[in-house]
């Protein structure tokens, strides 16, 4: 055998060895546990802070009145918190600062409301961007928590 | 969803209807640097490798040349996975525990295959006998490294330099199909994701490979010129037409290739076929039509194309080059840009789009990625100072 072969042989050897090593000391602990996985992970990401709060048992208790004009009206299945933000600040320290009271432009409703041919009509209603009321603001004509009142 | 603070803040960046888990593009301009570093390197050693199969001879100042581009990239090629993580703490563990059963985590065994069984020897065996000289001529340190990088071995007999030929010519035949793999394997990652209307193509290795070799070539094409003009050496023009031409022929292919793949796709106008034309005509226009196709395939064909039936005089030719090395370069950066990032701008439901913005600064940032451009270049320099091309010993079939 050719002393090359030879030597670049000790050195592959030399490197398995090495990996074997680092296999072996560096493997986080809770490895594997559940599946090809740091187990402590799952952990990790579950005492993560929640953002999005729960909003029948919190902005209900101390907004009574909008939250029920709210659940008789179209906007029903969406949540409080995607038109004003996370509330998980605002729940523990309700003022004024820590929530968001969005700013109507026409631009806001229409996020969800534009028209696109690609968004089926029975899922969302639409109407078009700028023909539709032109130049108006919509909460002059729909309520935002209840549209049709 | 860690790039918008909630649902609220990224609502504003959607179009029509889009899964929750659709919303933040994952695979961000990192994943783009890292199918287009990977492509480089396989075609850099793609060229490397017909140079000394097919052996011709006008390619022969870009053999060593490209050996050593190809390494320079390798080194970096798993940076832009690894940054992307954000997990500088522990990403090695990335690496100690691998994998059989993914497709993803094959990467590591068919990356360290190709760095240390393929780019790493042959290098080597290329330079064993140079190096061996060279920890004669120095002194102190720089002798210790030659010393160790022969790995003590001071052997320089003919007989033995003859082995070094032969093993070497052994790895780069071994070596193509292993390049083949490399960026095949990159092309499988994407072809094989059957959600992915624009992506899930068997073409896709093939083109992925294709396309390497185009980028691949014009790198050393670039780099070629580079070299000669900091060491203000004369491009050798013969050699510098021999690339043009192989990049010409290959880019025909790639470009064949890429055509077919679209053509089969508006033929068959499957239920993806409304989103994807809205994808490519509105968010992709600019990089896909201007970019990819006129920058980095169209332009670069007309110019070589007519340079093959009529030379015009060498200092505009070279001029040319040059920039049809850095278009192309260019293109394959925004084919990778449009099958990474137009992949992911899309609702798998057909009915809606997210947006994407690369960032400035910060982690799977615009300016990450740029680094991990630069980088090889710099090991490049580096590599060029410690085993310089230009001062290796002839090759020893001459000797005789
Ligand atoms: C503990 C009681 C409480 C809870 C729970 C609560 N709020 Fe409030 N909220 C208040 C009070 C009190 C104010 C008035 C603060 C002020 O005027 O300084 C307020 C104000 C607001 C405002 C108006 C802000 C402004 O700039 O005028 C909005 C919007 C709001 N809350 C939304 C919500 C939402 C959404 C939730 C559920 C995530 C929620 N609140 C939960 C007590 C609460
Ligand atoms: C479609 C988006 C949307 C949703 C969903 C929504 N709101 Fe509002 N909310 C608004 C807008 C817009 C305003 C500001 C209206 C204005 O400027 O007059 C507002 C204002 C408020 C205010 C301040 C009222 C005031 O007089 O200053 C409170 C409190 C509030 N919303 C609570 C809620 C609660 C509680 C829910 C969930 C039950 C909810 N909102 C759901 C859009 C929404
Ligand atoms: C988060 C997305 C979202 C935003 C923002 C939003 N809406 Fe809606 N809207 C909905 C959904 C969902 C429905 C109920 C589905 C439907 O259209 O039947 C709805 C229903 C409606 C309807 C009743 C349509 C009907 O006849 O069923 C009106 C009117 C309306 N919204 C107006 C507004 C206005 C005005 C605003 C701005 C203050 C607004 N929406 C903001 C999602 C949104
Ligand atoms: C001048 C008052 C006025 C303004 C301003 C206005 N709307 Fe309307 N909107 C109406 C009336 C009236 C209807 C019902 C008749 C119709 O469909 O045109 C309606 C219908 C709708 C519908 C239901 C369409 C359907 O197909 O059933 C939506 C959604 C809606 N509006 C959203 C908006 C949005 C978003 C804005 C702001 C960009 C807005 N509106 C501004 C008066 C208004």
């Amino acid at each position: 055998m050719p002393i090359q072969v030879k030597r670049l042989l000790m050195v592959f050897g030399l490197f398995i060895a090495i990996m074997a090593v680092l296999i072996y000391f560096l493997t986080p602990e809770s490895w594997g546990e559940f599946g090809h996985y740091r187990g402590l992970a799952l952990k990790e990401i579950a005492d993560k802070e929640v953002k999005h709060v729960d909003v029948n048992e919190t902005c209900a208790m101390c907004h009574d009145s909008i939250s029920a004009t709210f659940a008789s009206g179209e906007h029903k299945s969406i949540n409080c918190q995607n038109c004003h933000n996370v509330g998980y600040k605002h729940v523990e320290d309700p003022t004024k600062e820590n929530i968001v009271k969005p700013e109507v432009t026409r631009d806001f409703c229409l996020r969800c409301h534009a028209k696109n041919p690609a968004r089926p009509e029975n899922y969302i209603k639409q109407v078009d961007a700028i023909e539709h009321n032109k130049d108006k603001v919509c909460i002059n004509c729909h309520n935002p928590h209840k549209p049709w009142e | 969803m860690e790039k918008f603070e909630s649902l609220y803040h990224a609502l504003a960046n959607l179009d029509g209807y889009i899964f929750p888990n659709e919303i933040v593009l994952n695979w961000d301009v990192l994943i783009v640097m890292y199918p287009y570093i990977t492509g480089l390197v396989a075609g850099a050693f793609i060229l490397a490798s017909l140079n000394r199969v097919f052996n011709i001879e006008a390619l022969k100042p870009t053999y060593v040349i490209s050996l050593l581009t190809a390494l320079s990239f390798m080194l970096v090629a798993t940076m832009p996975l690894i940054t992307h993580l954000g997990q500088p703490f522990r990403f090695y563990e990335m690496l100690i525990t691998p994998h059989l059963t993914s497709a993803m985590a094959i990467f590591g065994f068919v990356y360290l295959w190709y760095l240390m069984v393929v780019l790493l020897l042959e290098i080597w065996f290329d330079y064993r006998y140079d190096m061996v000289i060279w920890s004669k001529e120095k002194k102190g340190f720089m002798r210790f490294i030659y010393k160790a990088l022969t790995l003590w071995i001071s052997d320089t007999s003919v007989a033995s330099r003859k082995t070094d030929d032969k093993l070497g010519y052994f790895i780069t035949v071994v070596g193509i199909p292993s390049a083949f793999l490399l960026h095949g394997y990159v092309g499988f990652i994407f072809g094989s994701i059957k959600a992915n209307p624009w992506w899930s193509t068997v073409m896709m290795p093939v083109i992925f490979l294709f396309s390497a070799m185009v980028s691949g070539i014009a790198l050393v094409m670039f780099i070629y010129m580079m070299i000669n003009f900091i060491r203000k050496q004369k491009n050798d023009i013969l050699c510098l037409d021999t690339i043009a031409k192989f990049l010409f022929y290959i880019l025909i292919v790639d470009f064949a290739l890429e055509s077919l793949d679209q053509i089969h796709r508006i033929y068959e106008a499957d239920e993806s076929f409304d989103i994807l034309k809205i994808l490519v005509r509105g968010k992709l226009f600019f990089t896909f039509f201007i970019m990819q196709i006129g920058v980095g395939t169209l332009f670069p064909l007309a110019t070589i194309g007519f340079f093959q039936f009529y030379k015009p005089k060498e200092h505009i030719r070279k001029i040319m080059y040059l920039i049809v090395s850095i278009c192309v370069l260019v293109g394959i950066f925004y084919m990778r840009w449009n099958v990474v990032i137009g992949g992911q701008l899309f609702s798998k439901s057909f009915l809606g789009f997210t947006s994407y913005k690369a960032d400035l600064a910060g982690g799977g940032s615009a300016l990450l990625a740029l680094l991990w451009f630069i980088v090889p270049f710099l090991i490049l320099a580096f590599l060029l100072w410690l085993l310089p091309p230009w001062k290796k010993a002839p090759h020893v079939e001459h000797i005789e």
